[in-house]
């Protein structure tokens, strides 16, 4: 096996050819080849959902894929959610209840929480409780970040009503 | 009118806090984010053994792969770094030997670092680990806390003779007696396994060093900066001004980010030797292995009550084993000496007699984490009590009323010798039933359990050390500060720079510190920018433990505000020609004192004091800065109360515990942010529920810890966990101005007493009850008898 590959994908809206080590996980690759350091890392195996982020629309662990299975695809970090303007409400939601302590979770909760926001899920607290299970916050108790997202879901059922 | 009370104050308002935005936009800087020019990585090989001898280390091999820079030994550490020895000399009698960064001999618990790489990047550094060959010679291990003290158990610090660190005893004299003639006797005997912090952002550091300078720079993730600075410098030989640690976003500490890793200080060492910086982010494995871990105690202990449920006398015996060291700076043997003086702290109690032991063994290191004894010595004390009430057939609130520390009859001193200032259990009990509407609970539960469902509800009063005095750590002779300060500067366009020794990780000082600034001061919220974690620049401080960063942080800040406030107003009399008293300093406008009419905008009077200062009266000094530090006097620690209670479900087929609601009455005084206050209070029950449920640090027969990833150690999900409701009683402290007393570790201190109660009310019609934390599914159907 080659120790290095090429590879180009979509960061953020903006394409990306580089050549990686072919061990490099995608976590790894946005944080120290691309200065992408919203992207938290928490254990490295899958478990803690700091280092979640979209890849073709989808959330994904970035620590469990390696950047040369993101050839091709498109990806999107924390720092390009906050720019697209998509999560505004959800991040005024965190910061008015304080759903965030150190914030070392937050980008991953936040990516968390905007898909279920996305899918237009109702503002139930046992439902979104079950959605975030994925994503560990060792600081807040959680509370406060399930008073965030139902507030924005149900600013969303007044919109447009759910799913 | 008090600063408090005034109509612009934002002291008790739950504004927002500033450095949200950043952090919801990905844009923090962790540690591990920071990339400096000719930056290496460490890694560490780490002893597979329990406890063995270091035959030989080859690094020929590791040191020629590709990327390395240096592999270095524990040898070439001693060589610059001076080793450490973690007692107090307040905790008469405790020892520990010396301690080095890696041991260049005898490597004495799974995990503890040998060798490190140093290289262009951490994979290399990695791969290159894998490559060091070291010879072993395994050691016979102590293991068990329970034999650590037996004859014939190996014993890890052979000068020693034993495995004894430290034993402490209390005794006020009468507790025979008392136990004689008591009424009814309850007896139990406790376990609380090990847990550890797991910060969602591991240990993490970069040392810089520069040769040209002799200077050393360290970004840290970490909760006091200038505790760390004076261990590198005295260890490192490092003039201490010339050490700077500068701590950025912090992700969460908990008490685990404050003590001596032989990590961190080999890459601090390494970076001297080097020249070069490096950085060291432990993975979570490392983190499991190598962070400190906390608890382990095993406690019997009595109590013994008289026929109207009045407690006569309580007796304990705390055993805990804490790894082969004691830590430095800050000992070992902190918790164990928490677990003696708080104990049945929230009663009243005649007739108190207890033991602490404290002995080494082969297993990770155990230090202060969060809530340091505080959950062990609720949940013995709240424990008894609830064994006591159900013994004399008494309701566990009306046991609790009975005996609580009445509301007025402070200043008080428990029997451990605490003296308690001012506190409010009766009034927090007596809401707290109110809040979870004790009476209706009652009734759903009975009629519940007709019906085959075990449903528990667990009451926890408790005491809180916060806002130490130097009584915790400065007299034992550690270099750790208990005074902290406060530097506020009126820039010229009257923009507000505090600076405080006080550091962030989460809990929202840099809003509670803008509040009390902007408040004493007299301007708005928007003009005050926060500086904290670099020791270059804020006034010598602790940091943030113990709770102790708003109590003490805060007073620092509120009075340097009273003293700039007061300056510019004797400026602005000067200049509109009146009297200091005639004026006030309202939301950066300088106004008819008792009216809005503005007389002055700030930035006006800052202009002059830095542009223009031929208009200033020749005695004026042109110096819109104020530095005040603030200290602890009249009190060892600042006490606050406290009261919570849990409502559970158990399912006796399964053992497993269902988390129905959570209730919580804190005393904090003072509250400068409520809304922090309450996520405080859940966050801590939270990680209280984790060490109650989950959370445990296994090691096998070998002393080879077993949970080494977070699918193996458990911490609470967002599912699991239960509603909080949070209330409050105000009982500012005397102690100072502010009146604020610490509320970052209650949380974790009272839940676990709570859970416990609580699972065993469910279980008590089964006649079977648990004693164990955690209090895992297995524990549970032991207890029913059902495995
Ligand atoms: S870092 Fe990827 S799940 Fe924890
Ligand atoms: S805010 Fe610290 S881990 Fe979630």
């Amino acid at each position: 096996m080659p120790e290095r590959i090429g590879i180009t994908l979509k960061v953020n809206g903006e394409e990306v050819r580089q050549e990686v080590p072919v061990r490099l996980n995608l976590a790894d690759f946005l944080r120290q080849e691309l200065a992408l350091t919203g992207t938290h890392v928490g254990c490295e195996h899958g478990v803690c959902g700091a280092c979640t982020l979209r890849v073709n629309g989808r959330i994904v662990r970035s620590c469990l894929m390696l950047a040369a299975q993101a050839d091709g695809c498109d990806v999107q970090t924390i720092e390009g959610l906050a720019a697209s303007g998509e999560i505004a409400a959800l991040q005024n939601a965190f910061i008015e209840h304080n759903a965030l302590q150190c914030g070392y979770c937050t980008p991953g909760m936040l990516f968390a929480a905007a898909d279920y926001v996305a899918a237009r899920r109702p503002p139930n607290r046992e439902a979104v409780r079950e959605h975030l299970s994925g994503n560990y916050c060792r600081c807040t108790g959680y509370q406060s970040i399930v008073d965030a997202v139902c507030e924005v879901a149900a600013q969303d059922a007044t919109k447009g009503g759910h799913k | 009118m008090t600063v408090f009370d005034a109509p612009n104050s934002y002291i008790g308002r739950s504004i927002p806090r500033p450095n949200l935005s950043r952090l919801t936009q990905g844009r923090g800087t962790f540690v591990d984010d920071i990339e400096l020019a000719r930056m290496l990585h460490a890694a560490f090989l780490r002893s597979p053994h329990a406890h063995a001898r270091i035959v030989k280390i080859d690094t020929g091999k590791a040191a020629r792969l590709p990327g390395v820079v240096r592999v270095l030994t524990g040898t070439d550490i001693a060589a610059v770094f001076k080793p450490y020895v973690g007692v107090l000399t307040h905790l008469q009698g405790m020892r520990s030997p010396p301690q080095h960064p890696m041991p260049a001999d005898v490597a004495r618990c799974q995990g503890e670092p040998v060798a490190m790489v140093v290289a262009e990047s951490r994979a290399q550094a990695e791969d290159a680990v894998e490559a060091i060959e070291v010879e072993w010679e395994e050691l016979p291990a102590a293991l068990d806390m329970e034999r650590a003290l037996e004859p014939g158990e190996p014993v890890i610090h052979p000068d020693f003779g034993n495995n004894l660190c430290w034993e402490r005893n209390i005794d006020t004299g009468g507790v025979d007696a008392a136990f004689a003639a008591a009424h009814a006797v309850v007896e139990e005997t406790f376990h609380f396994g090990r847990h550890t912090g797991v910060t969602l952002e591991p240990r993490a550091l970069i040392a810089d060093y520069s040769k040209a300078e002799e200077a050393l720079t360290v970004y840290y993730s970490g909760q006091s900066p200038h505790m760390l600075q004076g261990t590198l410098a005295s260890r490192l030989q490092v003039q201490e001004h010339k050490v700077r640690v500068v701590c950025k976003d912090v992700g969460g500490s908990f008490g685990i980010k404050i003590h001596t890793y032989g990590d961190e200080m080999a890459t601090c060492a390494a970076a001297k030797i080097l020249g070069r910086p490096i950085k060291f982010i432990a993975d979570r494995q490392e983190s499991f292995v190598a962070d400190i871990h906390a608890r382990d105690h095993r406690v019997t202990a009595r109590l013994a009550v008289d026929k109207d449920g009045h407690i006569l006398a309580l007796e304990m015996d705390d055993l805990t084993g804490i790894g082969p060291f004691s830590m430095f700076p800050r000992s070992s043997g902190v918790e164990c000496n928490q677990i003696l003086n708080l104990t049945g702290g929230p009663y009243r109690i005649p007739q108190y007699r207890a033991r602490g032991r404290v002995v080494f063994q082969n297993k990770a290191m155990m230090c202060q984490y969060r809530a340091v004894g505080h959950p062990i010595a609720v949940a013995v004390g709240e424990g008894l009590v609830d064994l006591a009430a159900a013994k004399i057939g008494m309701d566990p609130a009306e046991f609790r009323r009975r005996n609580l520390l009445p509301d007025d009859g402070y200043p008080c001193k428990s029997a451990a010798g605490m003296r308690f200032e001012g506190l409010s259990h009766q009034a927090a009990l007596a809401k707290l039933l109110k809040l979870m509407d004790y009476d209706k609970l009652r009734a759903e539960q009975a009629a519940l359990r007709k019906k085959g469902i075990y449903r528990g509800i667990g009451l926890a009063s408790m005491i809180e050390v916060t806002n130490p005095s130097p009584m915790f750590y400065g007299v034992g002779g550690a270099r750790i500060a208990a005074q902290d300060g406060c530097t506020l500067r009126l820039d010229a366009a009257a923009g507000l720079h505090c600076l405080t020794g006080v550091t962030e990780q989460g809990q929202g000082l840099e809003a509670v510190m803008t509040q009390i600034a902007a408040t004493a001061v007299g301007v708005t919220l928007a003009c005050v920018r926060m500086h904290t974690g670099d020791t270059d620049k804020t006034p010598y401080g602790g940091g943030t433990w113990a709770s102790r960063a708003t109590g003490i942080g805060g007073e620092a800040v509120l009075q340097a505000g009273i003293e700039l406030k007061r300056r510019v107003l004797e400026i602005a009399a000067r200049l509109l020609k009146t009297k200091p008293e005639e004026l006030d300093l309202v939301e950066s406008k300088i106004v008819k004192r008792g009216t809005s009419e503005q007389l002055m905008p700030l930035y006006e009077l800052t202009r002059i004091v830095y542009y223009r200062t031929n208009e200033l009266p020749d005695d004026i000094q042109p110096e819109l800065v104020v530095t005040r530090h603030y200290r602890v006097k009249d009190y060892a620690f600042v006490f606050t109360n406290g009261v919570q209670a849990s409502y559970l479900e158990v399912d006796t087929d399964t053992g497993f515990v269902r988390l129905l609601k959570h209730w919580c009455v804190e005393d904090c005084g003072r509250a400068i942010n409520p809304k922090l206050v309450d996520e405080q209070c859940r966050g801590g029950i939270v990680q209280g529920i984790g060490g109650a449920l989950y959370e445990h640090c296994i090691y096998d027969e070998r002393g080879q810890l077993v949970t080494t990833t977070m699918a193996d150690y458990l911490v609470p999900m967002p599912v699991e966990m239960p509603e909080m409701e949070i209330g409050h009683v105000e009982t500012p402290t005397q102690t100072s101005a502010l009146g604020a007393k610490g509320a970052g570790e209650a949380g974790t201190g009272g839940a676990p007493a709570a859970i416990l109660n609580a699972i065993n009310d469910a279980l008590a019609p089964l006649g079977a009850k648990v004693n164990a934390q955690p209090s895992t599914p297995e524990v549970v159907l032991k207890a029913l008898g059902k495995i």
